[in-house]
């Protein structure tokens, strides 16, 4: 076993020099975690933001449904001024878009080509791939808001600094809910699977979620995380208030997704 | 600081990857059954098998991918899914089926993997280096086989690991990819780095690595250096016309000898060791049947004919 003679006998002989000589000299270390979470946050939303498809589906759609929605009269979007219900509508939307449908699509994919499986073995792990993913979410959501809140500016929508403020909570916690449903359907579901159903309840939400529109089956879409997301947008726009029942059912749904994803998220 | 003299450094320090009666089932199948293997510090060990025989899994447990179980386990002194955060930013890896982000440029995602870790190799560099800089701003999506290789290997480099796992890293790549990846690993084992690569290319097992370990139906079934490996009698062959009545060349060597012609006139003495003596008996038989036999010499077994033996024939 004399490792020299082994390498004596070797044809080969040394690396032959090199203009662009490495310094292979281990010095393996981990960034600060907060770097590391930023670059995968940014590094995600990139992506997001250069794929067609989710673009259409995250801001193209959002803002056709804003445009109509504050022009036509045909739809009854509830009480309140007609710009403010628009736009909390579409803002629902467009989490949902994001959090859910896109982030669920793009991660499924991700697990079926192995990129979960390497970015796991990098400093990121785990841990700090999901905490990148939610940046990234939060980041697109952050984009979206000042895309569609500059549409409906242009729509006749006036802005209150309360009523805005009043919002972020409702964003939030539907970005958490969205966001932990969308990665328990990318964990457990193949990617084809994941791609169909994420875009089926995308329209199902849109269409009688009690998104864009206050649901006729009120008692029912309430208790979903679509209806509460825009019935608490709704109120705070046009109402200026923060509805707590539908913040408690957002936060229910959140914790409840977040436990199944720890418990049934299949990494491979 | 990297020891000058890799051989010595084995010696004095604890191996990287200790790998003790491994054993892993998925379902009913059986996978590993008891592998054991170490791999050192400035060393390329390869894990040598057929397909299926249990080389990604055994990798795959030693990156805390794979929870093993039964048997012992240690990286760098560590366990690999007890002690994953403490591995991750020193160990290097290179999946098989790639793994890499698919929606960005080769170069984008090399900086990405980069900017996880401390000290990063330069990635123009690197990238210089491993040929990527002709398909820098190309979709990952859209690369060939090859050169996702490629930039599968710069990811599992770029961190400055201590450890480096490469499964198949020379899969699908052109001869020229393939010396540019062999350079780059044998830098890395020159700079101290432990190196564990599976592959069932001998050539590559022949020339890269110093250890092999050969696994078949999850077991470690011949391990040692290439020399180790192909050392025992050579066989004496030679070259001439085809047809030569071989019997009549078998009555004049020693009792136990045989002759074969492997391919039309390529000659082989089987049986006995090659010696001065078969040698000589070979060449005058040859002057009394007028044959010239060219290329007359005594022929090491390659890691070939030892992986055949060990592993069989038939298919997977």
């Amino acid at each position: 076993m004399s490792g020299s003679a082994s390498l004596a006998a070797r044809a080969d002989g040394p690396p032959a020099p090199s203009a662009l000589a490495l310094d292979l000299t281990p010095a393996g270390g981990a960034a600060p975690w907060w770097r590391r979470t930023l670059r995968q946050g940014s590094f995600e939303a990139r992506i997001a933001l250069r794929n067609g498809e989710q673009l259409l589906l995250t801001l193209v759609l959002p803002v056709i449904v804003l445009v109509a929605a504050a022009r036509t009269t045909s739809l009854d979007l509830g009480t309140g001024d007609r710009p403010s219900l628009a736009l909390a509508g579409v803002l629902a939307v467009a989490v949902v878009s994001t959090a859910f449908t896109g982030q669920a699509i793009a991660t499924g994919f991700d697990r079926r080509n192995g990129v979960l499986r390497l970015l796991a073995t990098t400093p990121l792990g785990r841990s700090g791939l999901l905490a990148g993913k939610v940046l990234a979410v939060l980041l697109l959501v952050l984009v979206q808001v000042v895309v569609l809140g500059a549409v409906a500016l242009a729509v006749g929508w006036h802005p209150e600094a309360l009523r805005v403020l009043a919002a972020v909570p409702a964003v939030l916690l539907g970005v958490a809910a969205f966001t932990s449903l969308g990665l328990l359907l990318a964990g457990t579901v193949r990617a084809e699977g994941t791609l169909a159903l994420a875009n089926f309840v995308w329209v199902l939400l849109l269409a009688g979620g009690g998104l864009v529109l206050p649901s006729p089956i009120a008692r029912v879409t309430d208790l979903l995380p679509s209806g509460a997301l825009g019935g608490a947008l709704r109120s705070a726009l046009a109402g200026g208030t923060v509805a707590a029942g539908p913040l408690v059912v957002l936060a229910v749904w959140a914790a409840v997704a977040t436990a199944a994803c720890s418990r049934w998220f299949r990494w491979e | 600081m990297a020891s000058p003299l890799p051989s010595l450094a084995k010696a004095t320090t604890a191996p990287a990857v200790l790998v003790e009666d491994l054993r892993k089932s998925f379902g009913a199948t059986r996978v590993l059954d008891g592998l054991s293997f170490e791999a050192a510090p400035g060393r390329v060990t390869a894990l040598l098998g057929p397909n299926g025989a249990g080389k990604t899994t055994t990798v795959a447990c030693c990156e805390g991918l794979q929870r093993p179980d039964g048997g012992r386990l240690q990286v760098l002194g560590l366990d690999p899914v007890a002690d994953a955060a403490a591995l991750r930013p020193r160990v290097g890896v290179m999946l098989q089926d790639g793994g890499l982000p698919t929606g960005v440029g080769a170069l984008e995602a090399l900086r990405h993997v980069a900017g996880l870790h401390t000290h990063p190799l330069p990635v123009d560099a690197l990238a210089e280096r491993l040929g990527l800089t002709s398909f820098a701003r190309t979709r990952v999506r859209r690369l060939s086989g090859g050169q996702r290789q490629r930039l599968a290997v710069a990811c599992a480099l770029v961190g400055r690991p201590e450890l480096v796992f490469l499964d198949e890293p020379s899969a699908g790549l052109d001869p020229q990819a393939r010396l540019a990846v062999w350079d780059v690993v044998r830098e890395a084992r020159a700079s101290g780095v432990a190196v564990v690569l599976t592959t069932h290319l001998m050539e590559e097992a022949e020339r890269l690595a110093d250890d092999v370990v050969v696994i078949d139906a999850g077991r470690v079934v011949a391990r040692g250096t290439p020399a180790d490996l192909t050392r025992g009698p050579a066989v004496l062959t030679f070259v001439a016309r085809p047809g030569l009545p071989r019997e009549s060349l078998r009555l004049a060597l020693p009792v136990g000898a045989d002759v074969v012609e492997d391919q039309p006139g390529h000659y082989a003495v089987l049986g006995i060791p090659a010696d001065p003596r078969v040698a000589a008996t070979v060449t005058s038989w040859c002057a009394t049947h007028d044959v010239l036999p060219e290329g007359l010499g005594a022929q090491r077994r390659t890691l070939e004919d030892v992986f055949l033996d060990l592993t069989g024939r038939s298919l997977r």
